[in-house]
Order: C-alpha cells, then structure tokens, then sequence
C-alpha cells in the first residue's frame, strides 16, 4: 500500500522504522525532540525547527536526544557513539553550519576506519537540510553536499522526492559507514507517493526518471523537477530529454551517467550548489574523460553563481536553476 | 596502600614499558631508522598508568597526538605497536595509521589523534553509548592543556554534565602547548576550575605520582561509573622531550628540564614509596628493567624483519563493505 506523505514526513517515518527495528538507533540534535523532552508533560512537541522529527520522542523516550546548540560537540558525540556501538542519527539542522562542525566528519568519522587498519566502523548518518527557496539567506541556504562528497570515507546521499526519502534514509542509517543524508528545502513540504512499511534504495545507485533519446538531464535532490519540468516544455518543442536522478553524490553511479550519455550524446547537469569544485564539474569531468567518444556536443552545466545565495525573493529566484535555465542550456546545444 | 604486590608490579613495568618505548624512538627516529611526526610522553607514565590501573578492557579511552602511553597503559600490544611506527603490514594499524593514529578498539582504544582536542567527544560519544545501553563502561578523554582552550572540550563538558555521562576527562597539564607556556595560554592557574562552569566535579592530582593519580582517577572513575556523572581530572605533569623528536627546545631552560628530570621522574618517585614501603625489592624493579629491555628489543627486530604493506592495502578498509 502506498499513499501521499510529505518529502519531511516521509523523513519521519523512515526514522521511525529505523529506531522500531534496531534499538541501537538514535536521534540526536538541536531540538529534535521539540527543545525539549516534554513527553511526560503531554506538551505536543514541534519536532524540530522544519517539524519533520515530531512525535519521535514520544515513541521512543530515551532515544531522541535534544543536544545543546553545539554542532562540533554533537557531531564529535555522535561520532564516538557510533564507533562504541550505537547507530546515531545526527541532525546538522543546516548544512550551512558545517563550518564550524567539519573536523568530526572529515578527521574522525571519515578517516577512523582507515587510519585504525579496519579495526573501526562509524555507522553514523547526518540529517541536513540544503538548499535555496525559502528566502533563508546566505547562512541557511546553501548546497554543501560537494564538502562531503569530496571526502573519502563518507558516503553522501540527496533524494528527489518522498519515496526515496524513505528509502535512501533507511538504507543510510543501516549503513556501516558515515553516511550525509542532504534534505532539499525546497522539497521538504511536497507530496509524493510513499509505500508503507520497510524498504530501503540503494546508496550509489542513480534512478532513470524520464527515458528520452536527445539530451540528458543529469540532476540531483531540488533540480530533479526542474529538470522533469524542463523536459516537458522541450518535449513540446520536439525534444526527447532523459532525466537521471543521481540520487547518490558519493558513491557516484558512473555507469548510470555513461549509459545515459551513451544514449543522447548530450548532457546538461544541473546543479543548486555554486559552480566551483563541485559535483556538476565532477560529472562533466567523468562525461569527457570516460565518456568522451559518446559526446556529440559540449557537456553543459547549470548551477547557481559563484556568489552567496541573495535574500531578496527576486534575486533568489535568479540565483538558483530553474527549468527555463535548463531549457535555455538545451537549446544552446543544437 | 590499596594495590597488591602483583598490581605494584604491573604498574611499574607499565611505566617503564612506556619510559622505554620512547626512548628506544628517540634513538629510531635519531639513526633515520623511522619517519613520521613522533610526540613522545616519556615524564607523564603515571598519568596514563595511574588512571587505567583503573580501567577495564571493556572501558573506552581517547588520546591524542601524544598517545603511546596510553596505548601501553590501555593494554595494547607492544610489538603491534612497533610495528606499526615501522609502517608495517603487522602493525596494530596495519601500518596506515602511524603514531598519530596508532589505536587498538578491541582494546577500548579509540585511538591517538592528530586534532587537538578531536578525541574529547569521541569521549562523550563513548560514554553516551555506554549510558545508553547500560553497558557498565567508563570512557576516559586524554589530552592536554593545549585542548582545554577548544571548543571541543567545552560543548563535550557542557553535554556530558547535562547528561550525567559516565565519562572522565584526564587534563594532562605538562606546562607547554606545543612550544607555548601553558600560562601564556590559559589564564587560570588551575584547569580544573573549568569544571565549575559545567557544574561538574573536579580533581587535582601530581602527575609526577602514580599513586597520587592513582588515588584521584579511582574516585573520579567510580563516580563516572556509578552514575553520578562526569568528572574533570587535572593532572600536573611534565613533557621530558620536546613537543616532537627533534624540536629545538629554544622556548624552555635546560636547567628546568633537568629539575624535573632529576628530581620529579615518576619513575624513580614509585620506586621509592614501594621499596621504602617495604612492599617491594628494588631487585624485582630491576628484574622488570631488564624484562621491558628484552621485549622492546625483540619488537624493534620483529617490525624491522616484519613484511611492508602490500600496495593493494591503499585503498582496503576505506569503507564497510556491508551497505545495506
């Protein structure tokens, strides 16, 4: 059975089957219990600042800890935790705030399995939201995911819709690694078909969303519906466009990106993070260097600017990808 | 005196065991024999010793760059050890990991590390799980003076006091901060007054003492584990080499290293309590003198004959082959 869940919803209920089927699992983080464990009041908890982790702390006291407003603390200590033998799901409440947290990731949980001869497992996964859209400014805003996809020993993961919500969170938490599991915005409050119960989608495994024969739109978390929205619009104008989720930034589904280019000989990759040393120039790297006899054409990339994300909803707007971006990026093609 | 003769022993050929370590990398790292940044602890044997006399295999400890006695004290194989700064396939890392990163879990050792301060929340983390699934263990943080002054060490000590965590978190005051006086660092004489500020227990031992460290960590330690919540042990020592092998010592006076040198080893200040104490012979010390010798110098020709990583090692252990 299945039935329309919200993108956070969807979060949530992943969550939840985690935490009912291994008691190892926990959930900690900057109020997501509700700042504040309140159960044993009969306080309805907010479930965190976009509400997705509600009425987790009823269902499993204990094991839903609201940390203070300490990212490297609670990154560090979830880090350790999953080295001694829990299964902790960490919430980073936004990407952004990776500045000041990096080292756990990057030094610890990265590197501890490597550096100790195989010896440890860091079975971790960080909730974090990304993205533009909601006007959230500079700070709260951004697109990080080609931090952690550029670190060996991570694994970094962003759904495109409520039904792989679920199930690449189920599969990230089950994971023997640290894995960043990226939460588009823009996406958290759109409806999808979810089935209920257990399943998981597998982490380095890209989906083929739209089949087309003429271009290949290569896209990730919020650019997945641009770029579905984008290919209707071609396919009135008489373009047949393909779109593949890559679902997983790291592992990277390469052949899933060669198939598709072998098909079209054209791609365009969009995406929401800025242009620089990210995971748009890593798939148009991959596209050359292995794919190059397939290429009929420049491989193209639509990204936000090398700036900071703006607030004001004009600029906003122009910051970020957009399906008429993605259109116009085809049409430069023929 | 609470330990036995047997516990005596054991404490002191741990002691010398770390004592001889070091030493015997001095003198590798002097005759090129081995590379790497090598930051030895030769002077605060009764840090690491006195508290993980303490410990349980089952009980977690974190270090820092400066981590082979910890390693000793926690149990960790010596000749592994060795291997492993040799960079060989038999290391306790398989060579991968290095001084910096020398660990061994199955001995709770979660590992040295080359971030200042990075292993206090591992810390925090250990004790959490221990809390959570009411395993019984205490996890204890080792780091220096130089780690009191991050944020690490703050957010750890804030969410381990709120948490009543069963951690112990062992400052090992040695005077310097890389090269930096510590009271051109830190602007309180004490570092254990940091605790107060997290409602938290605090300790002052001589880390020149085993059975001063010895008396406070078993406090400290069953406080931890009783329940009561985490406590902050500040331990007073002093570093006998330089920050690394080979640093210039130009920050310190010859003749303040040599005070402590002659006068504070805690090596010899165990030996008078036992022997004049009448608990034990100085002749037993000596037996374990020579023992500590024999076995350091079968490590050292053990890792020198044992096999180089097999260049198929870089990329092995990089991830769990276990996705789900």
């Amino acid at each position: 059975m299945s039935r329309k869940l919200t993108f956070g919803m969807a979060i949530n209920e992943a969550i939840h089957i985690a935490m009912q089927t291994d008691p190892d699992v926990i959930l900690l983080g900057e109020d997501v219990a509700g700042g504040g464990d309140r159960s044993q009041e009969g306080t309805d908890e907010m479930g965190g600042v976009l509400g997705t982790t509600r009425g987790l702390v009823k269902a499993f006291p204990g094991r839903v800890l609201d940390t203070p407003i300490s990212e490297m603390g609670l990154l560090g200590t979830a880090v350790g935790a999953a080295a001694t033998g829990l299964r902790p799901i960490a919430e980073l409440m936004f990407m952004d705030f990776i500045g000041i947290c990096l080292d756990p990731l990057l030094n610890q949980a990265a590197k501890l399995r490597y550096m100790f001869g195989g010896k440890a497992r860091v079975p971790l996964t960080v909730r974090t939201v990304t993205g533009a859209g909601m006007q959230a400014a500079a700070q709260h805003s951004q697109s990080l995911y080609w931090i952690t996809a550029g670190i060996p020993g991570l694994k970094t993961v962003i759904a495109s819709n409520p039904h792989d919500a679920k199930g690449l969170l189920l599969a990230a938490i089950r994971d023997g690694n640290p894995v960043i599991f990226c939460e588009p915005k823009s996406l958290l409050f759109t409806q999808g078909e979810v089935p209920e119960g257990d399943y998981t989608v597998p982490i380095g495994k890209a989906a083929l969303v739209r089949e087309g024969s003429d271009v290949s739109l290569i896209a990730m978390g919020a650019t997945v519906p641009m770029c579905l929205q984008a290919a209707d619009r071609l396919a009135a104008e008489g373009t047949r466009a393909e779109v593949l989720d890559l679902r997983s930034l790291a592992p990277l589904d390469e052949e899933a990106v060669l198939a598709t280019l072998a098909k079209t000989g054209h791609v365009v990759v969009v995406d929401e993070a800025t242009p620089r040393c990210g995971i748009a120039s890593d798939v148009a790297a991959l596209c050359v260097g292995r794919g190059f006899d397939f290429l009929n054409g420049p491989v193209k990339r639509v990204t936000a600017p090398h700036a900071p994300v703006p607030f004001s909803r004009p600029l906003e707007q122009a910051y970020m990808p957009s399906a008429a971006r993605i259109v116009a990026a085809v049409r430069e093609l023929s | 005196m609470r330990l036995t003769r047997e516990e005596l022993l054991r404490a002191y050929r741990r002691m010398r065991m770390i004592r001889g370590f070091e030493e015997k990398l001095a003198e590798l790292v002097a005759a090129g024999k081995m590379g790497g940044f090598m930051h030895l602890y030769a002077g605060e044997e009764a840090v690491a010793v006195g508290v993980c006399e303490n410990l349980h295999e089952t009980d977690w400890v974190a270090s820092t760059h400066r981590g082979h006695g910890h390693c000793i004290a926690k149990g960790v194989d010596v000749a592994a050890m060795m291997a492993e700064l040799f960079g060989r396939a038999t290391g306790c890392c398989k060579g991968k990991g290095g001084s910096m990163h020398i660990a061994d879990m199955d001995k709770g050792m979660l590992g040295a590390n080359g971030i200042v301060g990075a292993g206090i929340p591992l810390t925090t983390g250990a004790a959490l799980t221990a809390k959570l699934k009411r395993t019984g263990a205490v996890a204890v943080a080792f780091f220096g003076d130089g780690a009191s002054n991050q944020g690490q060490f703050h957010e750890s000590l804030n969410m381990a006091a709120l948490w009543k965590l069963p951690a112990v978190y062992v400052v090992e005051n040695n005077g310097f901060g890389e090269f930096t006086p510590t009271e051109f660092a830190v602007p309180v004489k004490d570092i254990a007054v940091r605790a107060g500020s997290y409602g938290m227990r605090s300790l002052i031992a001589d880390g020149m003492d085993f059975f001063d460290v010895y008396e406070k960590a078993a406090d400290a330690i069953a406080h931890a584990r009783r329940g009561d919540g985490p406590v902050l042990l500040e331990c007073k020592t002093y570093r006998f080499h330089g920050h690394y092998v080979g640093d210039s010592l130009a920050y310190r006076s010859k003749e303040e290293a040599l005070r402590w040198i002659q006068t504070r080893d805690p090596l010899q200040a165990f030996e008078r309590s036992v022997v004049e104490a009448g608990l034990v012979l100085s002749d037993d010390l000596r037996r374990l003198d020579r023992e500590v010798q024999d076995e350091l110098a079968l490590a050292v020709a053990a890792a020198e004959a044992a096999p180089l990583p097999d260049a198929s090692e870089l990329l092995t252990d990089v991830y769990v082959g276990d996705a789900a």
